[in-house]
């Protein structure tokens, strides 16, 4: 934990040192901002409303990416469970629909997004629709790949037991296939943040991404430098998050001492 | 002692390649028949004809005079090498997945009174397996003899007519499996059960068994290996009654000297 801490620390101090030395050399300079710098313009950002609007601009940043981001991993991971259920579980969906998913997965989402942006707008939906298309594949080929392999005997066990296809998959596959699902969202969260930075720099009126791609009009590295930084913040605590919702929720996965 | 189990001219093929050849086996209710045979001699297929896990070429089997289903039921229990239990429930859970299958068939999950005597059943089972300590363990946190013992205690709570064992203590080590050997014997007494197990172990064969099947190729054409299937080469009644048998410490078994198996 200290030893991982060493070369951010080392990282910043090179910052510093280089921020003052060119400062040293022109003192508005806006390439290289100093932290003093960073925290007046955040401060107006966070605290002061905004003139047009009246919002507090950070924040309603924040909530607008976050909620973007949270509906279409909502959405993605659902129907990863369900489709991924389906595909991995049943072998004459897995023949008929496979292909297709697989054919979708390989299609690079941002090349869909002018076809999102026609078809749906440039509102909320195309962006949500942008990362559900960029997420979801891969997720529904996890989880289906995951519970395909479940082993032969765990199935036949189940079926000796009594069990019907339907409480095959719902007292068998289904809680196996639960904390794949969520290392699924966790892995999926990188790729999950591009799309929708990606989808608000190109046609949006608020958001993380927004901001950025707006003052970078204004080489307004004083704004761009925290703001890259609170994305960071804010996906290593969705992943923290969820890895320790699946050590809590299903410990028998994590080979632990429960 | 009365016919449970018949396999009548019994074949098995895939295109043309012959897997098993004319069986014709008699399996009586209460007998513990061993069933061993080289690697590729069909020992896995006939479990798997046996299970319903697939349906032979030519033939018929009976269960109780009726026609076997080609489809895996609760009416044939079976405890496999490894994968037997379910890593996401506890013993308790993997115990009660039976009764829960039979008595809710959506949810396939019990509540209030009927939960309980299902727990109870599922405890009392356990218990009789050893287990009676760890009904909140999961299988990762148990050694591998413990989960072989909940594998049997999930497969009996469901009283199958009969229980099929896929090399079940090969993955254990020596003095786990005595433990297991006597385990399963008293269960077998205890619970009346007739018992089909496939095994590599040739000495444990005749040390369980009162009934030791070899699975073989009676014939074999070296141009064409595949042309000829396995059939039972031997068939060794060895004991009738539970009663007769030896005690755990007496594993030299009567071992025919004109059988050689590899």
């Amino acid at each position: 934990m200290l030893l991982g801490a060493v070369p951010i620390l080392l990282l910043l101090l090179v910052y510093l040192v280089l921020a003052a030395g060119r400062h040293e050399a022109n003192p508005a300079d806006k390439i290289l901002p100093l932290p003093g710098a960073m925290a007046e313009s955040m401060a107006a950002l966070m605290f002061v409303p905004d003139q047009l609007t009246g919002q507090l601009v950070f924040w309603a940043d924040t909530l607008a990416s976050l909620q973007r981001l949270g509906i279409g991993l909502g959405i993605s991971t659902l129907s990863a469970l369900v489709v991924g259920l389906a595909l991995g579980a049943l072998p004459p969906v897995r023949a008929t629909f496979g292909p297709l998913v697989t054919g979708i997965a390989v299609i690079p989402p941002i090349a869909l997004l002018p076809i999102l942006f026609i078809a749906l707008g440039l509102g909320e939906t195309a962006k949500v629709a942008l990362i559900v298309i960029g997420i979801a594949p891969v997720m529904i080929r996890d989880i289906a790949a995951h519970v395909s392999a479940l082993p032969r005997e765990q199935i036949i066990k189940a079926q000796t037991l009594g069990a019907s296809s339907w409480q095959v998959i719902l007292r068998v596959a289904l809680p196996q296939a639960m904390p794949r699902l969520l290392h699924a969202m966790r892995m999926a969260l990188g790729p999950g943040w591009v799309f929708l930075i990606s989808a608000e720099a190109i046609a949006s009126d608020v958001g993380l991404g927004y901001r950025i791609f707006l003052v970078r009009r204004y080489l307004a590295m004083d704004v761009i430098i925290p703001y890259v930084a609170w994305i960071a913040l804010l996906a290593i605590a969705m992943d923290v998050a969820l890895a320790a919702l699946s050590r809590r929720s299903f410990p028998w996965a994590h080979g632990e001492r429960h | 002692m009365s016919t449970l189990l018949s396999l009548r001219d019994i074949w098995v093929e895939y295109g043309d390649r012959i897997i098993i050849e004319k069986l014709d086996l008699d399996i009586a209710a209460g007998s513990f028949v061993s069933v061993v045979g080289p690697s590729g001699a069909g020992k896995s297929s006939f479990l798997r004809l046996i299970l319903g896990q697939e349906a032979p070429s030519r033939g018929t089997i009976l269960l109780d005079g009726e026609p076997l289903a080609p489809e895996c039921g609760p009416d044939r229990g079976v405890v496999f090498q490894r994968y037997s239990v379910f890593p996401h429930l506890s013993a308790l859970g993997n115990t009660m997945l039976g009764m829960e299958c039979a008595q809710s068939p959506f949810s396939a999950r019990l509540f209030g009174a009927a939960r309980r005597a299902a727990r109870d059943e599922a405890a009392a089972m356990l218990q009789a397996v050893g287990l009676g300590d760890s009904l909140h363990l999961y299988p990762a946190q148990m050694s591998g003899g413990m989960q072989q013992r909940l594998a049997i205690a999930q497969a009996l709570v469901k009283r199958p007519r009969i229980l099929l064992l896929d090399e079940p203590f090969g993955a254990l080590d020596p003095g786990i499996r005595a433990d297991m050997h006597a385990l399963i014997r008293s269960l077998w007494r205890d619970y009346a059960l007739t018992i089909v197990m496939v095994t590599h172990d040739i000495r444990e064969a005749f040390t369980l068994g009162t009934r030791v099947l070899a699975l073989d190729k009676r014939r074999h054409d070296p141009h064409a290996p595949h042309r000829f299937g396995a059939t039972a080469v031997y068939d060794l009644q060895l004991r009738e009654r539970p009663e007769d048998h030896a005690p755990e410490n007496d594993a030299e078994a009567p071992l025919p000297t004109s059988i050689t198996i590899d």
